[in-house]
């Protein structure tokens, strides 16, 4: 067996792959963060909890309604992301005139709310979600599951068409538009607060989507969210919030950055990341694609 | 130019001298101890504007160092409170560095995420014990003479070191330079245009903040006998933050008043388990929504609504929020 800078070629590719999908997750989350912070101006802490929530809206309907993985897929997005506009109708859209930080704070409130609802019920332990796509190929240098490929490419799909409908649509420049100036836009006859509203819903749907795709690779739990969220700002920080297409970059690019770590220097997998974020602040204070204001 | 602060100041050192009378001595340093850490963040939220979500990282880290310092090394009591503190402080020094070249939301994000990689640390280096913490540290004589075995002898010792840190932070917020840190906080551009140097008092007052805020921790640690990693998790970060917005953000007993608050909660529903959380999500939800003044906040703002008289346009005098 030949070795490739003294690493096995099968762990090096394994943990590639790994990071590849842990990119996945850090792309969907900080892109679902940049689009509610470009158009509500609010950190939506909740989002760890909204993506555990997806996974747990998978289990549950497995579990109790008989659906299987391919329908919570599109169900589950849907139903979190309507909770998503029932809380952005009733709460959030209260706080758009003061200090953003209180949307932080009551996001934060909402995440202590969710998560310990379900640890009450569930517990901490976790529980498993089958593979819906079990097997996989042996590529001859490392051995591919299946579920994995699947996604990273649903992933990377979502991402771009996300991207395209943002930034090629016409939606998506009535979006942009009311984010430079929601005042001008609504002037011109558009419903801004609606569109705040479908915002934050569609924001929230993406965090269940990566949730739904989390539950056969991770034990589905409660706390699953909130250890994620941490990592996903830094890599918010890093990438800058300007950019589309920058945090769909950054998130895959530092998932493997992580995935590589755990090879050559494992002690390290966990804070690579965080490390990452200082350097790039003290190098360029606003992040890698982010326009400083 | 009337100002009440001192005097309630007095009446509450007066009421926590003759406390341990009716309540339990472990329980009031408790109080504190988190009144001490909630008012230490209060200073960057409260005068700076700055909202710190990794304060747990000064806090935990510092229990840590005392805890370390006074049962593996066997320092004396003070002095490994101390050194949790000085750590503290170079740790705040470094974190600040890196965390006030943002503003606003994302100073909230890098430090949560500073504090996460400390957590990280913490859990993985050997001198933390990991899972098991620093246990069992033993309450040396204070000064060589003071038997702090006893509680309620502590109890004063505690009480002094909160009071010590109270005045450092009020005499702070009153001096020169807290007046620069709320002109800061209410028109950053100005002060900079009037040539204040912004980031050097923005890194002091954070780094104040996370000294006393290290002293806390490291009194805590020696408190409970006990480092462990609750105490550098975020949850802890937000924890501070909830007691000082309980008690009322930039008001000067509000932290306190805060920590008592929610310290009390807790003890009353220990026996409920993970619905402290939901609670706590939910105690967040409401305020922010209906009180984000606070106990306290709301308090002063009815009092000077009833009052409009002497004391209230007096104490809004005497406490210049500065740049309108």
């Amino acid at each position: 067996m030949f070795e490739l800078i003294g690493v096995p070629p099968q762990a090096l590719f394994g943990q590639l792959l790994l990071g590849l999908i842990n990119g996945a997750f850090y792309a969907l989350l900080s892109l679902g963060l940049a689009v509610i912070f470009g158009m509500l101006n609010v950190i939506n802490f909740a989002h760890g909890a909204q993506y555990m929530m997806g996974a747990f809206g998978a289990w549950m309907l497995l579990q109790y309604v008989g659906i299987p993985y391919w329908g919570a897929l599109l169900v589950v997005p849907v139903i979190i992301g309507a909770t998503g506009i029932i809380l952005e109708r009733l709460l959030l859209a209260r706080l758009y005139h003061l200090d953003h930080l209180y949307g932080l704070l009551l996001t934060f409130g909402l995440a202590l709310i969710f998560e310990g609802l379900f640890r009450k019920q569930y517990g901490s332990s976790g529980l498993p979600y089958a593979n819906p796509i079990p097997g996989g190929t042996n590529l001859g240098f490392m051995f591919l599951p299946w579920y994995r490929g699947w996604v990273v490419l649903i992933s990377i799909v979502v991402c771009l068409a996300t991207w395209f409908m943002i930034e090629k649509t016409k939606l998506g420049s009535y979006l942009r538009a009311a984010t430079e100036n929601p005042t001008l836009v609504r002037a011109f006859g558009i419903n801004v607060p609606r569109m705040m509203t479908l915002t934050y819903g569609f924001g929230v749907g993406l965090a269940a989507l990566a949730g739904v795709l989390a539950a056969p690779i991770y034990s589905v739990n409660p706390i699953m969210g909130s250890n994620l969220i941490i990592v996903v700002f830094a890599v918010v920080v890093i990438g800058g919030m300007g950019s589309i297409m920058g945090s769909i970059v950054t998130g895959f690019g530092l998932g493997v950055i992580e995935g590589l770590t755990k090879v050559f220097y494992p002690e390290a997998s966990n804070t690579v990341i965080f490390i990452i974020m200082a350097i790039v602040l003290m190098l360029r204070p606003a992040g890698l694609f982010g326009t400083p204001r | 130019m009337k100002n009440y602060d001192m005097p309630i100041f007095a009446a509450l050192i007066a009421l926590l001298i003759v406390a341990p009378l009716a309540i339990y001595p472990v329980f009031l340093m408790k109080v504190l101890c988190f009144g001490l850490f909630a008012l230490a963040f209060n200073l960057l939220i409260g005068y700076v504007g700055l909202l710190s979500f990794g304060h747990a990282m000064f806090f935990g880290f510092s229990a840590y160092i005392s805890a370390y310092t006074v049962k593996v090394w066997g320092w004396p009591t003070e002095i490994g409170i101390l050194a949790g503190t000085a750590v503290a402080a170079i740790l705040g020094l470094i974190a600040g560095a890196i965390a006030i070249r943002r503003q606003g939301i994302y100073f909230a994000m890098v430090t949560l995420a500073l504090a996460q990689m400390v957590f990280f640390f913490c859990l993985q280096a050997p001198f933390t014990g990991g899972e098991d913490g620093i246990q069992a540290v033993p309450r040396r004589p204070l000064l060589g003479f003071i038997d702090i075995t006893r509680d309620i002898n502590f109890y004063y010792v505690v009480l002094a070191i909160f009071a010590a840190g109270f005045l450092i932070i009020y005499r702070t917020i009153h001096s020169p330079f807290g007046q620069v840190l709320k002109a800061i906080r209410e028109n950053e551009p100005r002060a900079i245009s009037l040539g204040y140097h912004v980031d050097r008092y923005k890194l002091l007052a954070f780094v104040l903040s996370a000294t006393l805020a290290g002293l806390a921790g490291g009194t805590k640690a020696i408190v409970f006998q006990l480092a462990s990693l609750t105490d550098v998790t975020w949850q802890m970060s937000g924890e501070v933050v909830l007691m000082t917005l309980v008690g009322g953000m930039g008001t000067v007993f509000g932290p306190m008043v805060g920590a008592a608050v929610i310290i009390t909660m807790q003890n009353y529903l220990a026996g409920f388990g993970e619905w402290v959380l939901v609670i706590q999500g939910f105690i967040f939800v409401v305020t922010v929504l209906l009180f984000r003044r606070g106990v306290v906040g709301e308090i002063a703002a009815l009092a000077s609504r009833l009052g409009r008289g002497r004391e209230s346009s007096a104490r809004m005098a005497g406490s210049p929020a500065a740049g309108h």
